[in-house]
C-alpha cells in the first residue's frame, strides 16, 4: 500500500429525478488499499461502485482513476475490472474461455494467453477445472471464476459488489481469508461494497460508512468499531448501549460529561462535535462490561438485575436492568465462567472502564427526496 | 406427492384408462404411414403389402410440388417475421418495465385464444375491403399474427432472467457493444431464437383455416390436401404426403424444445446461485 491516491473521487453526486442516490460524496483511496463501502441496502454503496467502473453516470462531481479524469469514459476503457453479485459467469463458455474473455481482445499469442489463464486459474486455485462448464461449478468455484476473469486483465482497480453474499456461512468465512490473503498477493487496490459490517471489518484498510446517499465516516476498522462518530455509524457496526449523558465542561479536545449511574467520565472530542444543548448521546460497546464474580472488585462497578438472557454457543448475550437508568444495559459474556448459567432475576454487579465510553455526533438530518 | 402415489395405487382401472386414452390420441396417426405403405388405393385391412408407389408419385405431381413450394415460402416467411416481431415483444417484456406492460402481454396472447375462423374471417373481410388480393402475401400476413404468440412464449422463456451483469461483465472486461452482442447476447439467446423459428415454421406448415381463406389460387400443402380429399383415388397420395409432414413435424418439434430448454438452462444458470 502507498500513498499514491489510485482512486479519488470528487463531489459525485447521482440523482434519480429528486431522489439522491449520492449526496456529495467525496473519498481518495490509496493504491493498493483494501478499501469497503459499507452500508445498508439503499446507502448508495453500489450506485458509487457502479460509477467507478463506468455502468452508473453521477450527475455531478468527477471520478479520477490513477490520475485520470474517468467519468466520460465507458467501462470498456477503464482500468478497473468488476466481480459482480451474481458472478456473470458466461453460461455457454467453459471455465478457461471464461477466463480467456477480455484477454481475446489483447490479441495475445496463444502460448501467452495459455499461460495467463492457467496462473489466473492457480491463484484463485482452480487449476485443472478450465474444462469444466459454469453449470457444472459450485458457488464457490463461480465465484473463483469471476475473481480469475477481473485479475487476468490485471486491473488498476478491482471492483467486489457484494461477492460473499450468495455464499453460507462457512464458505464465506473461508472466501474471506481467501480474498484478503489474494489481494496481499497481487498488491492491487480492491474495492468491496458489502452490507456485512464484520466481513467490512476482518478484510479492509479503511471502510467507509454511508447512510443516504453520504458518507458518514471513513476509517480503519479499529477506529470505526471503536471510534465510531455517529450513532448511526456506532449502532451498524454492532451492538452499543446508547446513554443520554449532560455536558459538565469543556477543556481543548477533551469533554467531561455526567454519565447518568456511570458517574463523570473525560472523553475525546470527535470530528464536528458542538455541544449546543449540554446534552450529549454517549455509547459504550456490550462486550466492554464485564460481570465480577463473589468477591473480584473493579474500580468502577454498578450493580444489576439480570432481565434477559440468550445463549450464543461461545457467548451469552445478556441484557441488565440498572437502577436509574433509562434502558436496560446489554453484555455479552464469554461462557468460561458460567454466565450462561446465571438465572433471570439474579442480582449481578458488573465493571466498567470509563475510557470505553465514546461521544457521539448528532446524525446529519435525512435530506433525500 | 406420496400420497397421491400412494392412493394411485388402489384404483384397477387407471392402466387400462391411460392406455385406451394413448390408442385413442396416437392410434388415427399411426394408422397413417401404415396405409401409405399398403399396397392399395383403398384404407382397408387386411393389408395388401408393402409399397413406396404412393411416395414415387408425389415427386411426378407438379400441383403438390407447387403447393409443397408455397408452403415452404410461407412457413420460411412466417417463421422469420414472427421470431423477428417475438424478439422485440419477448425483450421489452422481460427486460423493460413500463405502464400496461400486462395488458401488452395479454393482448399479443390472445390470439391464441381465439377461434381461429374467427380471425380468419376477419382478415378477410379486411383484406377484401381494402381491395388487396388474396396471395401468399396475406397468408403470410395472417399466420404471422396468428403465430407470434407461440413465438413469443418461446422467446420469453429464453429471454427470462437473461441476467443484465452477463452484459455488463462483457463490457467491463473491455468489450464494446457489437462484440458484446456477437460473443454474449446472441450465444445466450441463439438457441430460443432458433427454437421459435422453429416452432412457428411448424405451426405455418400444419395451418389450414387462415391458409384456406386467405390463399387465393395459390394453395399451401393443407389447402391442397384438403382439396385432393374429394378423390378417393389420390387418397394413398395424400396420406404419403401426411406421413413426410407428420415426421418432419415431429423432428423440428422435438428439435425446438431440446433448444428451448438449453436455453432455459443457460439464461437461468447465470443467476443459480448455489
Amino acid at each position: 500500500m502507498s500513498d499514491r491516491a489510485m482512486i479519488q473521487i470528487e463531489n459525485v453526486s447521482k440523482f434519480y429525478g429528486i431522489y439522491k442516490a449520492l449526496d456529495d460524496v467525496s473519498l481518495s483511496i490509496a493504491e493498493g488499499e483494501f478499501f469497503s463501502l459499507l452500508g445498508p441496502s439503499g446507502c448508495g454503496k453500489t450506485t458509487l461502485l457502479r460509477s467507478i467502473a463506468g455502468f452508473e453516470n453521477p450527475t455531478a462531481g468527477e471520478i479520477y482513476i490513477d490520475g485520470v479524469p474517468s467519468l466520460a469514459l465507458p467501462p470498456n476503457k477503464r482500468p478497473t475490472n468488476m466481480v459482480f453479485q451474481s458472478y456473470a459467469i458466461f453460461p455457454h463458455l467453459d471455465v478457461a474461455e471464461n477466463v480467456a474473455y477480455g484477454l481475446k481482445r489483447l490479441k495475445l499469442s496463444p502460448e501467452e494467453e495459455k499461460k495467463r489463464v492457467g496462473d489466473a486459474l492457480d491463484m484463485v486455485r482452480l487449476s485443472g477445472l478450465g474444462q469444466r462448464k459454469a453449470h457444472e461449478l459450485s458457488g464457490g468455484q463461480r465465484q473463483r471464476v469471476a475473481l480469475a476473469r477481473a485479475l487476468v486483465m490485471r486491473p488498476k482497480v478491482l471492483l467486489l459488489d457484494e461477492p460473499l453474499s450468495a455464499l453460507d456461512k462457512k464458505l464465506r468465512e473461508e472466501m474471506q481469508v481467501e480474498l484478503r490473503t489474494l489481494q496481499k498477493a497481487v498488491g492491487i487496490t480492491f474495492i468491496l461494497v458489502t452490507h456485512d459490517q464484520y466481513e467490512a471489518l476482518a478484510l479492509s484498510d479503511r471502510i467507509a460508512v454511508m447512510f443516504g446517499g453520504r458518507i458518514a465516516q471513513i476509517a480503519s476498522p479499529k477506529e470505526i468499531y471503536q471510534r465510531p462518530r455517529t450513532r448511526k455509524v456506532a449502532d451498524f457496526l454492532g451492538g452499543m448501549n446508547f446513554l443520554k449523558a449532560k455536558v459538565l465542561g469543556e477543556q481543548g479536545n477533551a469533554v467531561s460529561i455526567d454519565a447518568a449511574r456511570f458517574g463523570a467520565v473525560q472523553l475525546e472530542k470527535p470530528q464536528g462535535f458542538a455541544a449546543s444543548s449540554g446534552h450529549v448521546t454517549v455509547g459504550i460497546r456490550p462486550e466492554r462490561l464485564r460481570l465480577l464474580w463473589d468477591d473480584d472488585r473493579a474500580p468502577h462497578e454498578l450493580s444489576g438485575r439480570i432481565e434477559n438472557r440468550a445463549y450464543f454457543g461461545e457467548v451469552t448475550h445478556l441484557t441488565v436492568g440498572i437502577d436509574g437508568l433509562e434502558q436496560p444495559l446489554s453484555m455479552v459474556e464469554t461462557n468460561n465462567f458460567g454466565a450462561d448459567d446465571l438465572p433471570i432475576g439474579a442480582e449481578i454487579r458488573l465493571a466498567y472502564d470509563p475510557e470505553a465510553f465514546v461521544l457521539l455526533a448528532e446524525d446529519p438530518p435525512v435530506t433525500r427526496i | 406427492m406420496s400420497l397421491l402415489t400412494q392412493r394411485l395405487r388402489f384404483i384397477p382401472f387407471l392402466p387400462i384408462y391411460v392406455a385406451a386414452y394413448f390408442l385413442f390420441l396416437y392410434l388415427p396417426i399411426l394408422l397413417l404411414p401404415i396405409f401409405s405403405f399398403n399396397n392399395a388405393a383403398t384404407t382397408t385391412f387386411p393389408l395388401a403389402g408393402f409399397t413406396t408407389k404412393w411416395y414415387a408419385s408425389l415427386s411426378g405431381n407438379s400441383v403438390m410440388l407447387e403447393a409443397a413450394w408455397n408452403s415452404l415460402i410461407v412457413g420460411l416467411s412466417v417463421s422469420l417475421l414472427s421470431t423477428i416481431l417475438g424478439i422485440c415483444a419477448a425483450r421489452a417484456i422481460t427486460r423493460y418495465r413500463f405502464r400496461g406492460q400486462r395488458a401488452a402481454a395479454g393482448l399479443i396472447m390472445a390470439p391464441l385464444f381465439l377461434p381461429e375462423i374467427i380471425v380468419a374471417v376477419s382478415l378477410l373481410m379486411i383484406v377484401l375491403a381494402m381491395g388487396v388480393e388474396l396471395s401468399l402475401v396475406t397468408v403470410i400476413l395472417g399466420q404471422t399474427v396468428f403465430c407470434v404468440p407461440y413465438a413469443m412464449s418461446v422467446l420469453v422463456s429464453g429471454f427470462e432472467g437473461f441476467d443484465r451483469s452477463l452484459e455488463e461483465a462483457s463490457y467491463d472486461l473491455g468489450e464494446a457493444a457489437i462484440g458484446t452482442f456477437r460473443r454474449v447476447t446472441l450465444p445466450v439467446v441463439a438457441p430460443a431464437i432458433v427454437s421459435s423459428l422453429l416452432v412457428t415454421f411448424t405451426i405455418s406448415l400444419d395451418e389450414f383455416i387462415l391458409a384456406f381463406f386467405l390463399s387465393g389460387t395459390e394453395p399451401t400443402l393443407p389447402v391442397y390436401i384438403w382439396g385432393q380429399l374429394r378423390f378417393a383415388a389420390k387418397l394413398p397420395g395424400v396420406l404419403a404426403l401426411g406421413t413426410i409432414m407428420l415426421v418432419a413435424s415431429i423432428l423440428m418439434l422435438t428439435l425446438a424444445e431440446i433448444l428451448r430448454r438449453r436455453a432455459e438452462r443457460r439464461t437461468q444458470l447465470a443467476h443459480a446461485l448455489p
